[in-house]
């Protein structure tokens, strides 16, 4: 009740003369961006009994808005893993998703089209767990939104329609550490604990001046849903990497999956021009066509393959055929620019960032808001124990640890996609060889392939 | 030539503690006052068979009120023990599982923070919740402590109570009231522990416990944490520490079992200067944490 007052009253304010210099609020935390990783953040930061003492505010950039599940699936999804799974079940958000929709990955196979290489990654492998889920972004929002407005939450405030228009960030050696956030309307919020959850282009991590390290890569990902040729289980995602790029089928249901297509960008423009039975007809050719091959190659592979028969490993020989695709659901088709991005610092005095803000990758492991969601898990974690030792938030001790801590593993893993996005974006004869024997190797040897589930599940 | 007198000092008591085994501590005090060389030693004598306080080592700390609170000045070493000394002494008055944790862990926990300084220590335990009592024979001290903790908002209305005063006037007072007794950093600064640990025990409960940091008495010590520390590194202000005042684990494992105590742990610290950063450890060489429980 005093939480839709206080929104209410928020709400009125944007009304009244916008150039009254007070603080609005006074708050502990105040997270700039209101997006997945932000709205999970502020979940948890009000689901955790040590947190709940803090004062939080979301600041959400769009109006509030009521969704409702839709017989046609979003072409935005994502895939999340085992990890993030466990921090949306113990923030109670997991059984909203499972209420609404999502499906599980029960199997995943990733090949090469320029040889016969091919590696895959399966429940059976991990104590028959699901290998990963796939939710619409819209579905997820969702879910943490209505344990975010639910009644356990008493310390959040959330602002929509949130207009950014600046930042006043502690100066170093400045004893009081409070940030204010300045509103384009005329209000202000003060906060101890400054939160970048602002995505790639994060304001906030620009008022902080810290180094981003970012390049583009030369490709656009393609996004639609689409619909198969037949019914099938479906649970297996897919991935192709052509010369142009990754190319991937996420089931979303028995006859629907979505499509991530990662390819150059004049391809791009032209994939989303072309009209839809001639987009079918190139997707088709892209996941079935094959490319011309090296006989080099070819034996290298088929030998490895032997010797690994012969050792009683799997040799990659068994593969399972992708479906073909039917037809495009319409106007599901879009496309968005790919880049790497890496802030060389997480936090500064009163400032920390997570998701998006802080790393970027290449979307070809579906990695990237795992990654955002591990920093909030991490980040609580130590906001817990700060606490629970009796010190603020914003101790630098325990900042440094979340920086350090998430730095240790988001940057091999972004490091490692970036590696994967150069080996398979080159189409020539040794960097094939290497690849494709590299990809056997790794996909006989188990425990390699249990390290890189570990990763990419952790 | 003070520090070589005191070298000789330190390496006679070694000499001595060797002869005579861990046990007779008065005994040490008594020929470590008999080997001092300087004139008031007799004075000092006089004042160390009833009293647990140094006034010179009370006056050298209220030299540092100015910077007692600068979280990088001088006593940035005492700030950083507060992360790995206050989990020390929750866990080992409340243990709780991950889930049942409230940031008010030591709420109805009484603790008296003996050598309290400029409230540190205190303040950190204030803000789990415990009702701490802080006392200190330096005046200014004391003072500082209570102005600082009224400007901390985070304590809201759980103020430390303070007290200049010392421990064995304060055990007259409160005998057998407080849930735990901190003594952290202080006892290397005390005359007779004898009478220091007889206070510190008189006032716990039944069933209270007693916890204890404090550097070990060893050559690592004497060269590290007196001479590089001190006189190399200036990261400890010069003369806060006397090498013939420090305690190795079994002396103070002894003296609390002598006092009706149980030692339920003790383990070891290290510093690191540069990271300016604590951690637990087995190695007791350098420094030491004790934890024990009063017999019933």
């Amino acid at each position: 009740m005093f939480k839709t007052n206080l929104r209410s009253l928020i709400a009125s304010r944007k009304f009244s003369s916008g150039n009254n210099k007070q603080v609005n609020g006074a708050y502990d935390v105040i997270i700039a961006g209101g997006g997945m990783v932000g709205c999970t953040l502020a979940c948890a930061l009000g689901k955790r009994a040590l947190l709940s003492n803090l004062k939080v505010l979301l600041l959400e950039g769009n109006p509030s808005s009521e969704f409702r599940v839709k017989p046609e699936y979003s072409n935005r999804v994502v895939a999340l893993n085992q990890n993030t799974k466990s921090l949306m079940n113990s923030l109670e958000v997991w059984e909203h998703v499972e209420k609404m929709r999502l499906q599980p990955v029960r199997y995943m196979q990733v090949w090469d089209a320029c040889s016969d290489a091919l590696i895959s990654f399966s429940s059976s492998d991990l104590q028959d767990d699901d290998v990963a889920y796939i939710v619409e972004n819209d579905v997820l929002l969702c879910a943490i939104d209505k344990e975010l407005k639910s009644s356990n939450i008493k310390n959040v405030d959330i602002v929509y329609g949130a207009k950014i228009s600046g930042y006043d960030l502690p100066k170093i050696n400045d004893t009081k550490m409070e940030s204010t956030v300045k509103m384009s309307n005329g209000d202000t919020y003060k906060c101890q604990l400054l939160i970048g959850a602002d995505g790639a282009n994060s304001a906030v991590r620009k008022a902080m001046g810290v180094q981003y390290l970012s390049w583009n890569y030369d490709q656009m990902g393609v996004v639609a849903t689409l619909h198969l040729s037949e019914a099938t289980e479906n649970t297996t995602a897919w991935q192709r990497f052509l010369p142009t790029g990754p190319v991937a089928l996420l089931p979303l249901d028995s006859t629907r999956s979505s499509l991530v297509w990662s390819t150059t960008h004049s391809h791009a423009k032209e994939l989303l021009k072309l009209p839809e039975e001639q987009f079918v007809d190139a997707l088709n050719d892209a996941l079935w066509k094959q490319y011309p091959r090296r006989s080099v190659v070819d034996t290298c592979t088929s030998w490895v393959g032997s010797c690994l028969r012969r050792a009683g490993l799997a040799d990659g020989a068994e593969r399972q055929l992708p479906p073909s695709i039917r037809a495009v659901a319409p106007s599901s088709r879009a496309a968005f620019p790919l880049a790497f991005g890496h802030s060389t610092r997480y936090i500064a005095p009163g400032i920390a960032l997570v998701g998006d803000a802080a790393h970027r990758v290449h979307p070809l492991a579906g990695q990237g808001v795992n990654l955002g969601f591990g920093d909030v898990k991490d980040l609580t974690d130590f906001f817990a124990d700060a606490i629970y030792t009796g010190l603020d938030i914003t101790h630098h001790t325990w900042l440094e640890k979340y920086e350090s801590s998430r730095q240790r593993h988001n940057v091999p893993t972004q490091l490692a996609i970036d590696a994967l996005y150069r080996l398979y974006s080159l189409d020539i004869a040794p960097l094939v060889l290497a690849r494709s024997v590299g990809l056997q190797l790794t996909n006989a040897l188990y425990p390699v392939k249990k390290m890189i589930m570990s990763q990419a599940t952790t | 030539m003070e520090s070589r007198t005191k070298l000789f000092n330190a390496f006679n008591i070694n000499v001595f503690k060797r002869l005579h085994g861990f046990c007779n501590f008065s005994a040490i005090n008594v020929k470590k006052c008999l080997m001092h060389g300087s004139p008031s030693c007799a004075q000092q004598n006089q004042k160390k068979t009833n009293t647990t306080v140094d006034p010179e080592d009370v006056y050298r700390h209220g030299q540092l009120t100015k910077d007692w609170w600068d979280e990088q000045g001088v006593l940035k070493g005492l700030h950083s023990l507060n992360l790995i000394r206050i989990p020390f002494v929750r866990d080992g008055l409340v243990q709780c599982s991950l889930d049942e944790r409230d940031p008010t862990p030591l709420k109805d926990k009484k603790i008296l923070d003996v050598g309290c300084g400029g409230g540190i220590l205190s303040e950190g335990l204030a803000k789990l919740g415990a009702s701490v009592t802080g006392i200190d024979a330096g005046k200014d001290l004391i003072e500082l402590a209570t102005e600082h903790s009224k400007n901390n908002p985070k304590l809201a209305n759980n103020l430390p109570s303070y007290f200049c005063t010392t421990v064995e006037e304060h055990s007259q007072e409160r005998k057998d009231y407080y849930d735990a007794v901190v003594a952290s950093e202080v006892i290397e600064h005390v005359y007779n522990k004898e009478i220091f640990v007889k206070a510190c025990v008189e006032t716990l409960k039944p069933g209270g416990k007693i916890f204890v940091t404090t550097p070990n008495r060893s050559r690592i010590t004497q060269i590290l944490g007196i001479y590089v520390a001190e006189y190399v590194l200036n990261i400890i202000p010069r003369g806060t520490h006397q090498y013939d005042k420090f305690m190795t684990s079994p002396e103070l494992t002894f003296l609390l079992e002598r006092n009706n105590c149980h030692v339920e742990l003790t383990y070891g610290m290290i510093y690191y200067p540069f990271s300016n950063r604590w951690e637990l450890s087995k190695s007791q060489l350098l420094a030491f944490a004790t934890q024990a429980e009063k017999l019933k």
